[in-house]
C-alpha cells in the first residue's frame, strides 16, 4: 500500500526511503500473525491462541486488558496466566504508547489502511463527519454491557478480534463484518473505524496515555505546508498543534490519538518529524528540555 | 459552543449509543444460545458463566494434542469464537492432565478440575433404542467398550432374548454418576446415524421428586418396614394351584416343584416337561 495519491513530491528520494516506517509496520503485522498460523513447531506452536489471549513459546502469555476486564465486569474470575499476560500488554503499551497496538500489531489496520489508499487513489471525498469521541462513548458501552448482561457481548462483533481469530482459527462469515469496515471507511467516514469508533483503540490509547514515546516536529521551521502528513495520517487532528505551534504548543505530539505509526515521519521530504524519548510536560515540550530551556530539541530521527 | 447544543449532542450521542446498546445486547442474547450437538470442552463452566469468562482466545483448542475442539466461526450456530467438539467428529480423549483446561487463561475451563473423570460435558444416552443393534440381539458393545472408564460409565445388562429364546441381549445402560460425557461412545457407534449420543446434561436427566422415597431403599436402611410388620402373603389358593409373581398370575400346576430332585430325570424326559 504506498502513497502514490500523495504527490510524489520527492522522486529524489528512494521509495523505500519514504516508506521505510510503513514496511517495518507490514512486517511487523504480517510477522505476528505468521507466528500464530505457523504450523506446529517443535512439538509446539510458535505462537498458540490469538490476541485475545495468547502463550509464546510455552512460556510468554499475553492477554487483551479490554477482553480481560469485560470477562471480570461478567463476574468471571481470570487464572494467573490471564492476570499474567494482561499486566504484560498493559506495561508493554503503557510505555510505548498504547495506540501502537492500532499501527503496528492490529490487523485490522491493514484493512483500514487499505481503504484510506484507495480513497486518496480514487479521489473519493464524500464524507460524513462524526465525532472522533465517540470511540470513548463505545468504549463505555462495551465495558457496560458485560456488567448488565452477563456476557461478553462486544465479542459477537468486534471486528479487531473477529479478524484475527479468523484468520488463524477461521473467519466463517467474519469477512462481512471487515467488508463493512472496509466500505464503511471507504465510502461514508474517512477513517472512520480505526479513527472514531474502535474502542479497543481507545482502550489501548488510555494505556499509553503517559508513555514517554512520542512522535514530535523538532524541524517544524522548515514545514512547506505540503500537506503530504495531514494526508497520510490516520488521525490528522494530533499533528497540527506540534506542527503549527498552536498556543505556544511545543514540538512533541502529544495526543494519546497518535498512533505512532511514523507515516508523517517518512513521508515527509523536509524531514520535520522524529522520535521524542521522554516524559512529556502540558505545554507539548519535553519535561527535561522545558527544564533545560535552552538546548536544542534531542530529538533523535527514529528509523525503528 | 451554546450550552443547549452541547446538551443537544450530547443527548443525541447518548441516544445513539444507547440504541446500539440495545440492539448489541439483544443479538448477543440470541447469539449467545449453545445447540445441543456442541459440547464444551472439559470443566467448561455453566453456558451462561461461560459466555462471560471465555475470551476467545483458542489456546484451549490449540494445547488439545488430539485436535478435536474448534472455535465457532461467525454464522455457525455456537457464541462466535467459543470452543466446542462434536462428539459424533470426535470425542473428548480425556487425557489426564488436562492440558485445554491448563491453557485457559480466564478459567472458563475451571482450573479446579483436576480428575479429568469428574469432567461434566455431558451425558451419554442410548437415544434409539430399535436402532440400537445391541437390542436386536446383535453382539455390537463397541460403545462399551471404547468408554474411557470402562465398565463404570457404561455397563453391559443382560436380558433375555424373546426373539430367539436361547440367547442374551447385551443392552448398553450409562451410568450419570460416572459418564463425563467425553463423546467417544457417539463417536464410535456403528451405526449410520449414532443410537447413542452425548447431550448436555441438562437436557436429558432426569430427577426423582425430592419427596420420593423408594420403599425397599429406606426398609433396609431403617433394617425393617417402617409402616406394616412384613407377614409374609399367603394366598387361598384352590388345591393344586399357585400364583406367579412374575406375571404368569394363577397357574395350575402341584404346588411343589416342577422338577425332580435328581436333574438326571429331567435330562431323561422323566420330569415334568
Amino acid at each position: 500500500m504506498s502513497e502514490q495519491g500523495t504527490k510524489a513530491s520527492s522522486p529524489s528520494r528512494p521509495w523505500l526511503h519514504r516508506h521505510r516506517w510503513l514496511v517495518l509496520r507490514r512486517f511487523n503485522q504480517l510477522g505476528i500473525l505468521a507466528m500464530f498460523m505457523l504450523p506446529p513447531l517443535f512439538g509446539g506452536m510458535f505462537a498458540a491462541g490469538n490476541l485475545s489471549s495468547s502463550m509464546t513459546l510455552d512460556i510468554l502469555p499475553l492477554t487483551d486488558p479490554l477482553l480481560l476486564v469485560q470477562s471480570m465486569l461478567t463476574g468471571a474470575w481470570p487464572a494467573l496466566t490471564g492476570f499474567v499476560g494482561a499486566a504484560l500488554v498493559l506495561v508493554f503499551y503503557a510505555v510505548l504508547g498504547g495506540r501502537v497496538f492500532c499501527s503496528w500489531v492490529c490487523p485490522v489496520n491493514l484493512v483500514t489502511d487499505f481503504a484510506a489508499w484507495l480513497r486518496r487513489r480514487l479521489g473519493i471525498r464524500a464524507g460524513g463527519r462524526i465525532s472522533r469521541n465517540l470511540r470513548w462513548w463505545l468504549l463505555g458501552l462495551v465495558l457496560l454491557l458485560p456488567l448488565v448482561t452477563g456476557a461478553m457481548v462486544w465479542e459477537y462483533v468486534n471486528p479487531v478480534s473477529m479478524l484475527h481469530r479468523g484468520l488463524i482459527f477461521g473467519l466463517g462469515y467474519a469477512w462481512l463484518i471487515l467488508a463493512a469496515v472496509f466500505l464503511y471507511d471507504l465510502l461514508v467516514v474517512p477513517r472512520g473505524w480505526c479513527g472514531h469508533l474502535c474502542p479497543m483503540g481507545a482502550c489501548y490509547a488510555a494505556i499509553g496515555a503517559a508513555a514517554p514515546v512520542h512522535i514530535a516536529a523538532p524541524r517544524r521551521a522548515r514545514c512547506d505546508d505540503c500537506m503530504d502528513c495531514f494526508t497520510v495520517c490516520p488521525e490528522p487532528q494530533v499533528i497540527k498543534p506540534a506542527l503549527k505551534a498552536a498556543a505556544g504548543h511545543g514540538p512533541v505530539i502529544d495526543s494519546i490519538d497518535c498512533t505512532k505509526c511514523g507515516r508523517c515521519v517518512e513521508v515527509c521530504d523536509r524531514e520535520v518529524f522524529g522520535l521524542a524519548l521522554g516524559w512529556v510536560g502540558p505545554d507539548g515540550h519535553l519535561r527535561r528540555e522545558a527544564e533545560a530551556r535552552q538546548t536544542p530539541a534531542g530529538l533523535q530521527e527514529g528509523s525503528a | 459552543m451554546h450550552r443547549r447544543d452541547f446538551l443537544t449532542g450530547l443527548a443525541r450521542t447518548a441516544a445513539g449509543v444507547g440504541l446500539m446498546g440495545l440492539g448489541l445486547g439483544l443479538y448477543s442474547r440470541r447469539a449467545a444460545s449453545l445447540p445441543a450437538w456442541a459440547l464444551r470442552p472439559p470443566g467448561a463452566l455453566p453456558e451462561a458463566d461461560f459466555d462471560g469468562a471465555c475470551i476467545r482466545c483458542g489456546l484451549c483448542v490449540r494445547d488439545c494434542p488430539f485436535d478435536m475442539l474448534h472455535l465457532a466461526r461467525l454464522g455457525q450456530d455456537i457464541p462466535t469464537g467459543t470452543p466446542y467438539f462434536v462428539a459424533r467428529e470426535a470425542g473428548c480423549e480425556m487425557c489426564e492432565d488436562i492440558p485445554c483446561v491448563k491453557a485457559c487463561p480466564t478459567q472458563a475451563l475451571d482450573h479446579g478440575l483436576t480428575d479429568i473423570n469428574d469432567a461434566d460435558m455431558g451425558l451419554a444416552v442410548v437415544s434409539d433404542q430399535e436402532a440400537c443393534i445391541a437390542f436386536q440381539g446383535l453382539r455390537c458393545e463397541v460403545c462399551f467398550n471404547i468408554c474411557p472408564i470402562r465398565g463404570e460409565a457404561i455397563t453391559l445388562e443382560y436380558r433375555r432374548n424373546t426373539r430367539s429364546g436361547k440367547h442374551a441381549l447385551f443392552i448398553p445402560v450409562v451410568h450419570s454418576d460416572r459418564c463425563t460425557g467425553c463423546g467417544k461412545c457417539e463417536e464410535a457407534c456403528i451405526l449410520e446415524e449414532a443410537a447413542i449420543k452425548v447431550l448436555p446434561r441438562h437436557l436429558i436427566q432426569g430427577k426423582l421428586g425430592e419427596h420420593y422415597r423408594l420403599g425397599w431403599d429406606e426398609q433396609q436402611r431403617a433394617g425393617g418396614a417402617l409402616v406394616t410388620p412384613d407377614a409374609e402373603h399367603r394366598y387361598n389358593l384352590p388345591e393344586g394351584m399357585r400364583y406367579d409373581h412374575g406375571g404368569e398370575g394363577l397357574i395350575e400346576a402341584p404346588d411343589d416343584a416342577p422338577f425332580s430332585d435328581n436333574p438326571l430325570d429331567t435330562l431323561n424326559g422323566g420330569g415334568a416337561l
